[in-house]
C-alpha cells in the first residue's frame, strides 16, 4: 500500500496531539516508535539502521574483520534491519558480506547499497559486484550515491524495480550538498528514498527537504547522524540535562538519535560504529519516549549553549 | 563532481588511522624476515656511495658499476612494494592505491632503464646537496622505523625502508640527491608526489609523521632548486 499524503497527515496529526499531551510521547506508544513505515510500501522497519563508511573499510585485517562482523552480530540481535553501504566504501563491502555468511545471512537485513560510477553505463556491472561482495541475490534499496550521473542511473534502477531485482529505489547527498538539485528530484521522479545528512546542529533539511519528503509521500534515510563521530565527541565531556532522563536518553549519542527520530518525516538514521556497545546503545535510541516539537527546540538550544 | 569545493581532505579519507597503522603490521609479519635484506640492501647502498666517492677521488674504480647495482636494488625495491603493499594490501582500504600502484612500476622501469644507460644515474653528487641525501637515506633506514613506538604503537607496525612506501620513497630520494645523470629528472618525480600524497593522508589522520614527508619534500626541492646548490660538484 502507498501511503498518501492525506494518511501521512492523519498519522502525523495524531502523532502531534499525542504529543501535545505531554512534553514527552506516552511510553504506551514505544513500540511502534522503535519500527518506521515506509511510506511507499508501507513496510515497517526498525528506525535505527547501520552505517558503514570508514568503520567497516577494514581490508583483509582479519581480527577488525571479526570485530565488525560482532558489530553487525550484535545489531541483529537488538532488532536492527537496514544496512548502508557504497562501492565507495573501500572493502566495506566485502566486509559487510563476511559479517553475513557469519551469521547465516539473516532474514531481517534490508540491504541498502548504492551505484556510485560517473557512467551510466557501468552502473548494472558495478551493482553486480557490490551484491557479489554482500553475498546477496538482490538488493533491498538502491540508492545513486552523491547524485553522482543521476539521470542514468534512475533510469537502471527504476527498470531494475520494474523487473523485480531491486524493492526500492533512491538517491543520496551529504553534508547540505546539493539540496536544490534533489529537491528537484525529489519532486519530479518516482523514488520511494532520500538519503541526506541531519542533525541537531545541522538542521538544513528541516526547510524544505524533510516537509517535502513527508509531502510527497518519500522515506528519509539519515546520514552523519553524529557528524562522523564529531559531535560526539565534542560533546563527550560535557554533562547531558537532567531533564534528558525523562527521554530515556542516556548518552549524547542517544540524545542526539532521539532528536532525528522525533522527526516525523525521518524514516532511519544510520549512525556507523566499531563498537558492539555503540551498536546496542544507538538501537536504543529508537525505544522509549520520544520528544515533542517544543522539546526538540530545547534539545537544540541546549547543544547550541555549550 | 560539482561542488568540489565543498569538499575538505577528510572526505577522502576512507579508512581509520587504527585500520592504517594495522595494515603495516600485518603486512610487516607477512614479509618477515625480508626486512632483514631490505634494510642491509640499504646499508650497503650507504656503503657504496660512500666508497664510490671516495674512490671516484682518486680515480682507483670505473664509478658505472655501483651505480648499476643500486639502480637495479632499488628497482626491484619499488616494483616489490608497489606490487605487495600498494597493490595487494593497502588498495583494499584505499581504491585510489590501486591507482598509485602503476607508478610505483614506472618508477621501477625507470630505474632499470637508468641502469641500463651509460650515464643513467651515477652516486658522485658531493657538497651540501649530497648531505642531504645522506640525512633522508639514513632517516629512511634508521629514523622513520622508530615513529612508530615513538608514538605508542608497536614496532611491529614500524614502516621499513623496500617495505613500506614512505621510507623507500624518502631513501630513494636521499640516493637521488646524491647522484647525477641523465634520467635523473625523470626519477625525482614519483617519489617525490608519494611523499606528498601520503603527507597529505597523515596529516588528515592527524598523523605526526606527515612532518618526515613534508619535509623530505621540502629538502629536496631546495636541494634541486635553490641557490644554494653546489654548481661546482655537480659538474666535477
Ligand atoms: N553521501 C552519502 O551517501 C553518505 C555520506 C555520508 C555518510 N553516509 C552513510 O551514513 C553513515 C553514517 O555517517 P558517518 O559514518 O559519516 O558518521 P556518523 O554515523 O555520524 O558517525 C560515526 C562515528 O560516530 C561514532 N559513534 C557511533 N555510535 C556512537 C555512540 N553510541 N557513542 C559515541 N560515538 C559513537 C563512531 O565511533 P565508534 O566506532 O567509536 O563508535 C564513528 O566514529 C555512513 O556510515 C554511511 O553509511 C552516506
Amino acid at each position: 500500500m502507498r501511503t498518501t499524503r492525506r494518511t501521512f497527515l492523519q498519522g502525523s496529526v495524531a502523532a502531534t496531539v499525542a504529543t501535545a499531551l505531554s512534553p514527552v510521547a506516552a511510553h504506551a506508544q514505544d513500540k511502534t516508535a522503535a519500527s518506521r513505515r515506509i511510506p511507499s510500501t508501507g513496510e515497517m522497519i526498525p528506525a535505527v539502521g547501520l552505517g558503514t563508511w570508514i568503520t567497516f573499510n577494514v581490508g583483509n585485517d582479519p581480527l577488525l574483520r571479526d570485530e565488525c562482523a560482532a558489530v553487525m552480530g550484535a545489531f541483529f540481535d537488538a532488532g536492527g534491519r537496514m544496512i548502508d553501504s557504497s562501492p565507495m566504501y573501500g572493502s566495506s563491502q566485502p566486509v559487510i558480506g563476511y559479517g553475513l555468511q557469519k551469521f547465516g545471512r539473516p532474514e531481517a537485513l534490508f540491504s541498502a547499497e548504492k551505484v556510485w560510477t560517473s557512467s551510466g553505463a557501468n552502473g548494472p556491472r558495478q551493482i553486480e559486484q557490490s551484491s557479489a561482495f554482500w553475498g546477496v541475490p538482490r538488493f533491498d534499496l538502491i540508492q545513486v550515491h552523491n547524485l553522482v550521473a543521476w539521470e542514468e542511473h534512475l533510469r537502471t534502477l527504476l527498470e531494475m524495480k520494474r523487473a523485480g531485482s531491486v524493492r526500492y529505489v533512491g538517491l543520496t547527498t551529504s553534508e547540505g550538498r546539493r539540496h536544490d538539485l534533489l529537491e528537484r528530484i525529489m519532486r519530479n521522479e518516482p523514488i520511494d528514498f532520500v538519503q541526506f545528512s541531519y542533525n541537531v546542529v545541522d538542521r538544513e533539511a528541516e526547510r524544505r527537504l524533510l516537509p517535502l519528503a513527508a509531502e510527497r509521500g518519500l522515506g528519509v534515510i539519515v546520514n552523519r547522524p553524529f557528524r562522523q563521530g564529531e559531535l560526539t565527541r565534542r560533546l563527550a565531556g560535557k554533562r547531558l540535562p537532567g531533564w534528558a532522563a525523562d527521554l530515556g536518553v542516556a548518552s549524547w549519542a542517544q540524545f542526539i538519535l532521539k532528536f532525528i527520530l522525533s522527526h516525523p518525516a525521518v524514516t532511519v538514521a544510520i549512525p556507523a560504529t566499531t563498537r558492539v556497545d555503540h551498536v546496542r546503545e544507538n538501537l536504543a535510541a529508537a525505544t522509549g519516549p520520544m520528544p515533542d516539537p517544543a522539546m526538540r527546540e530545547r534539545m537544540a538550544a541546549y547543544v547550541q549553549d555549550l | 563532481m560539482s561542488e568540489w569545493w565543498s569538499y575538505r581532505p577528510e572526505d577522502f579519507l576512507l579508512f581509520s588511522p587504527r585500520v592504517y597503522w594495522r595494515m603495516f603490521e600485518l603486512h610487516n609479519a607477512a614479509v618477515w624476515p625480508l626486512q632483514l635484506l631490505t634494510l642491509a640492501a640499504g646499508v650497503v647502498m650507504i656503503v657504496l656511495v660512500a666508497r664510490g666517492q671516495h674512490d671516484h677521488e682518486r680515480a682507483e674504480q670505473p664509478w658505472g658499476a655501483y651505480g648499476r647495482w643500486i639502480a637495479i636494488v632499488l628497482a626491484v625495491i619499488w616494483a616489490f612494494v608497489g606490487w605487495s603493499f600498494l597493490w595487494s594490501r593497502y588498495a583494499t582500504i584505499n581504491w585510489a592505491a590501486a591507482y598509485v600502484a602503476p607508478a610505483f612500476a614506472l618508477e621501477a622501469l625507470l630505474l632499470l632503464v637508468a641502469a641500463v644507460l651509460a650515464d643513467g644515474l651515477t652516486f658522485d653528487r658531493r657538497g651540501r646537496v649530497a648531505w642531504a641525501g645522506y640525512l633522508l637515506l639514513v632517516f629512511a633506514l634508521a629514523g622513520q622505523p622508530l615513529l612508530a613506538p615513538l608514538q605508542g604503537r608497536t614496532w611491529a607496525s614500524s614502516e621499513i625502508f623496500g617495505i613500506a612506501p614512505d621510507p623507500t620513497a624518502i631513501g630513494t630520494l636521499g640516493l637521488l640527491l646524491l647522484a647525477r645523470g641523465r634520467l635523473l629528472p625523470w626519477l625525482v618525480p614519483i617519489p617525490l608526489l608519494w611523499c606528498l600524497l601520503s603527507g597529505m593522508a597523515l596529516r588528515t589522520m592527524g598523523a605526526p609523521e606527515a612532518v618526515a614527508s613534508f619535509a623530505t619534500v621540502v629538502l629536496v626541492l631546495a636541494a634541486l632548486f635553490a641557490p644554494f646548490r653546489d654548481r661546482r660538484d655537480a659538474s666535477a
